[in-house]
């Protein structure tokens, strides 16, 4: 059902755009100028992101944050399985698609483990990433309380969909 | 964002070090790879979805998506101009229905728009940013067809869990910011 929304979204909005003599060809046109200067504007926070999560990946060190981390997760009942995952999930959207797939192999993609994993994955952003691409234009790269909030949201939302999946 | 990212860097090529020097100028080299991919892929969403927002706005569909929203999104962010909040609502739009390609540029756009003097992020910048960084997403479609790929016995259901969890973390990360807010503005 889900995978007809887009096609039709894009095909009515055409329709409808001919309908009211909007040009069509023209605003491809255009949009693809824009996307151009967009991509060539944010390309910059995007290759310091990736060049980051790459390092950050293979140099072990998401192994000891979790590590770390497991005993406070355990107080607020998050698997210790999962504690990689939630070190990943912020940073790196690809990243923790690997992963996910990695739990699903090793504990069997109907176990709780797995059904945690997908919830929090699929409930949750690449957070920063977006936020560094949001705030690209402005000049200030003070960001004040966003990452704190949008952390703490995160595991707020993490400790509940445990929970949730119990039930499941 | 500075210091979270001297953070990450320095300590990521340490480890790296220890285990592997030779592969730490690679995996940097490689880490730039994949943003250069990712950029042309992502040229290449962008093209298309600013096309069909630009025949949107034409046609005056933002105008009434906007409508639908405007009791909400005007009280959750005051003082913006009516530009702003149509970029606001379309990226909310975009973002429940999982068009993340969609969103990204609207959300640029919004940033933008409320921007007034680069001196300083805004309340309402970050409250924008949370929101969208708790992710707004209601069908976690990727994962349930990564889910029946892997022959799940009921790959859909995560769904229930994935919407209670998007709606709390919205409605969490809403309130910690209005504290956060409130705590800033007394110290």
């Amino acid at each position: 059902m889900s995978k007809y929304i887009v096609p039709v979204f894009i095909v009515s909005i055409i329709i409808l755009g001919f309908y009211k003599k909007v040009n069509i060809y023209d605003s491809f046109v255009e949009g693809a100028k824009e996307s151009l200067k967009l991509v060539f504007s944010i390309f910059p926070y995007i290759a310091t992101i990736m060049i980051a999560v790459e390092v950050f990946a293979l140099s072990g060190i998401a192994d000891k944050l979790s590590e770390l981390l497991k005993p406070i997760f355990n107080i607020f009942g998050i698997p210790s399985e999962l504690c990689h995952l939630l070190v990943i999930r912020p940073l790196s959207g690809n990243g923790s698609i690997a992963m996910l797939e990695n739990i699903f192999e090793t504990y069997g993609v109907d176990s709780y483990i797995s059904k945690c994993a997908s919830v929090i994955v699929g409930s949750n952003e690449t957070i920063f990433y977006v936020v560094s691409l949001y705030f690209s234009s402005l000049k200030t790269k003070k960001l004040r309380y966003t990452i704190p909030v949008s952390l703490i949201t995160m595991f707020i939302g993490v400790v509940i969909s445990c929970f949730i999946c119990r039930f499941i | 964002m500075n210091i979270v990212f001297i953070i990450l860097i320095i300590s990521s090529i340490i480890g790296l070090t220890i285990i592997n020097p030779e592969s730490v100028l690679t995996t940097l080299i490689s880490g730039t790879t994949s943003a250069i991919n990712l950029s042309f892929t992502l040229v290449a969403i962008y093209a298309i979805w600013l096309s069909v927002i630009k025949i949107m706005s034409e046609i005056g569909l933002n105008r009434i998506i906007y409508k639908l929203f405007k009791p909400i999104v005007k009280r959750l962010f005051k003082g913006e101009n009516e530009l702003t909040y149509e970029y606001i609502t379309l990226n909310f739009s975009a973002n429940i229905l999982g068009m993340g390609g969609a969103a990204t540029p609207l959300g640029i756009k919004a940033i933008e728009s409320m921007n007034k003097n680069d001196a300083s992020i805004s309340d309402n910048m970050i409250l924008f940013a949370v929101i969208n960084a708790s992710s707004i997403q209601l069908l976690p479609t990727t994962i349930i067809s990564l889910r029946s790929t892997f022959n799940s016995q009921n790959a859909s259901n995560i769904i229930l869990p994935s919407i209670l969890s998007t709606c709390i973390t919205t409605i969490v990360g809403i309130a910690l910011c209005y504290i956060f807010r409130r705590f800033k503005k007394k110290t």
